[in-house]
């Protein structure tokens, strides 16, 4: 995993609330085996596209100078829905890094968190000032610093610090392998088992 | 020792060990089941690093989500033509055969919707972690289990090594008080409670189901509960295990028989939440004053019983609220006022991983017994499994359904996802058995609405959203296991 230490960008707004997964990513690109390429067209399909390579210029991210947007500032509930992990390599591969919003899918925020994409969960309040600045084409410059756990916003002199879990976080700088990690408790992780299939054995 | 809840109990009885102080474990999980179009990123990782499936017996594996559902199943009608889904059901096998993992592919009889499958073949017992890489995972705890999605980076650490790195979610009750009434099911329950909570109303939590109403529902019906819950946003469903869970689990493939047997129950008679343990939130319903649900949005909480009007926009406070009403309007082709008895209908569907059990299909066939699918309208009944579907013959339901003029179909995911061949047009308006109402869900354009499978059953033969109430023999006075119990 590409390790995240902190991201200045344009930032979009995407207000929709329950924005779901399956139009994050619709299912005609969930056909794949592939985690790495083929899935930044498919990524907000149906809002980018009128039709098939036929944007709908009215479309924030189709629109400058939302075209180089790096973070999305999302409604609530963003990335409910469907497990599909392609929601999150979609968005990277388009080249978005970051996701700030009142609340999102709970798997989709995991998901992020293994693909070196925060998800930063802010106060509402916090996060409708944040849309505001992002529909304005000249403030929606942002810098997303996750280790001072900062986000600084020029458009609005203002300077905001957010709550991450910690765990998550030195994953996130580090852009450790979750698997790796975990691996070298394997001993431990061989007892409980031998332990919890003795003592339960209709569980094996 | 603090009282705990029962989500609370089965965390901590699968905790390996703590990590950091930030409310993470690694946690111990005793099942998964895989699909053909979640894992194979999953494996491709597991193989660069070389590593290997830690416990290749906790895990079986289905195809479910691309494969055809045509009426007839034989190994000429079940091919893909499309050369990439092949290829995923392809490298399902490739992944099960070099792992050893029990596969139930497209020609097994015991092949079937994931979920389906896991219960039936009684794979998930009481007390267990289970995960599985799609979210209706949450279906589980129907069992007195934790089950919860996961995303095909979780499915590579668990298979490598049987565990996930787990946040402990906090506890929400939902106690339902009294009975459900003529004609109301499990389904009209839980998307009342969506309804009531939103769409995002159980985020960050782990909802156990208490009250009369919930004893009183089959395990079928708490099944459809659980899997809907995920829908409000909860991380997980807990229905406490009892005699009604017992008895549909004794003599299951999967499910210890004889000494074990007796042992296991005795265990699983401790599992609920200890007295005086704290939820971090309650919400109370009375199942009586509960009316049989349609949804009018596209959203799982945009819902309103049968007897009610699309509701106005501009009746509504909150303004991220009413631009979504707005829209969900302007994309379903509704104004708000609009009688939903008697809105017409281009399509019925009974499926998905919600609603397509024996107890569903029941329900449905006794409001199609002696009816005809209207004109115009093309109804189709796909069994959550292939053992559902034989059980429906064997009892002269399908007879019912293929009556009616329904396509009595192979199981799978079907047109609740449409990642296969079925799907509806630009401007279909479906009455659906299923769980999502999301712009596109059904197909591109298509116009979903949520409801029980006998409300399917209702529009399929009206033509329109009908309040299946009126259709029902007015002596099955008795609401039901999933739905409408025999007089």
């Amino acid at each position: 995993m590409e390790p995240f230490r902190s991201l200045t960008g344009v930032a979009a707004a995407l207000p929709m609330a329950n924005l779901d997964t399956d139009q994050i990513m619709p299912k005609q690109y969930l056909r794949g085996v592939d985690r790495h390429t083929g899935l930044a067209e498919g990524f907000l399909h149906d809002l980018r596209f009128a039709a098939p390579g036929v944007p709908r210029t009215d479309f924030v991210l189709n629109r400058a100078p939302w075209t180089q947007a790096k973070i999305l500032v999302t409604g609530p509930n963003y990335g409910c829905g469907s497990s599909r992990e392609h929601a999150v390599w979609g968005m990277r591969q388009l080249g978005m890094g970051c996701v700030l919003g009142s609340s999102f899918g709970g798997i989709f925020a995991d998901n992020c968190a293994r693909n070196g994409v925060p998800a930063i969960t802010l106060p509402l309040p916090e996060v409708e000032r944040l849309m505001a600045l992002a529909g304005d084409p000249l403030r929606c410059e942002m810098t997303v610093d996750l280790e001072r756990q900062l986000i600084v916003t020029p458009g609005d002199g203002r300077t905001l610090h957010f709550a991450f879990d910690a765990l998550k976080k030195d994953m996130l700088l580090k852009g450790l392998d979750a698997v790796g990690l975990t691996l070298q408790y394997a001993p431990e992780i061989r007892a409980f088992e031998q332990a919890h299939l003795r003592t339960q054995p209709w569980l094996a | 020792m603090t009282p705990r809840t029962l989500y609370r109990r089965i965390v901590d009885a699968h905790t390996v060990r703590a990590l950091g102080d930030a409310g993470q474990v690694l946690l111990y999980v005793d099942r998964q089941v895989l699909n053909e179009y979640t894992s194979p990123q999953a494996f491709a990782a597991l193989h660069a690093a070389g590593r290997t499936v830690w416990r290749p017996a906790a895990t079986i594996a289905v195809v479910d989500h691309v494969n055809p559902t045509t009426p007839e199943r034989n190994a000429k009608t079940m091919v893909i033509a499309d050369a990439e889904r092949s290829l995923q059901v392809r490298m399902l096998a490739e992944n099960c055969a070099r792992h050893g993992i029990a596969l139930y592919d497209m020609l097994d009889a015991r092949q079937g919707i994931e979920h389906i499958v896991a219960s039936e073949q009684g794979l998930v017992l009481p007390g267990m972690v289970m995960a599985a890489g799609d979210s209706h995972t949450t279906t589980h705890g129907a069992m007195g289990a934790l089950g919860f999605g996961i995303g095909s980076s979780e499915i590579e650490h668990l298979l490598a090594t049987q565990t996930l790195v787990y946040t402990v979610q906090q506890s929400m009750n939902v106690d339902v008080r009294g009975r459900l009434g003529f004609g109301v099911t499990a389904k009209d329950l839980v998307l009342e409670l969506i309804r009531r909570i939103g769409a995002d109303g159980a985020t960050g939590h782990v909802i156990e189901y208490t009250g009369e109403a919930i004893r009183a529902l089959g395990v079928e019906g708490r099944l459809t509960l659980c899997n809907m819950s995920v829908e409000a946003a909860a991380r997980g469903a807990i229905v406490a295990p009892d005699d009604t869970l017992f008895q549909y689990l004794h003599g299951r493939a999967r499910v210890p028989q004889g000494v074990l047997w007796e042992q296991a129950v005795a265990g699983w008679r401790q599992l609920r939440s200890d007295e005086g343990a704290m939820f971090e939130r309650s919400v109370s319903l009375d199942a009586s004053a509960i009316a049989p649900m349609v949804t009018w949005g596209t959203s799982p909480d945009q819902g309103a019983t049968i007897e009610a009007a699309v509701p106005d926009p501009a009746q509504e406070g909150d303004a991220t609220k009413r631009r979504s009403a707005l829209r969900a309007l302007e994309y379903m082709g509704l104004q708000p006022g609009q009688e939903l008895d008697g809105l017409p209908i281009s399509h019925a569907f009974i499926g998905s991983c919600t609603n397509s059990r024996i107890d569903d299909l029941r329900d449905a066939a006794r409001v199609l017994r002696g009816r005809r699918v209207a004109n115009g309208v093309r109804a189709l009944v796909v069994p959550g499994s292939t053992q559902v579907r034989a059980q429906a013959e064997a009892e002269g339901i399908a007879q019912v359904f293929r009556e009616a003029g329904f396509e009595w179909r192979q199981a799978g995911c079907s047109m609740c996802v449409a990642m296969n061949d079925d799907h509806l047009g630009p401007g279909d308006r479906c009455a659906s058995s299923t769980n999502r109402n999301f712009e596109g869900r059904q197909g591109p354009g298509a116009r979903t609405h949520l409801m029980s499978p006998a409300m399917v059953a209702a529009a399929a033969v009206t033509g329109a959203l009908t309040d299946v109430r009126r259709l029902l023999p007015s002596d099955i006075a008795i609401p039901a296991q999933a739905g409408i119990r025999e007089p």
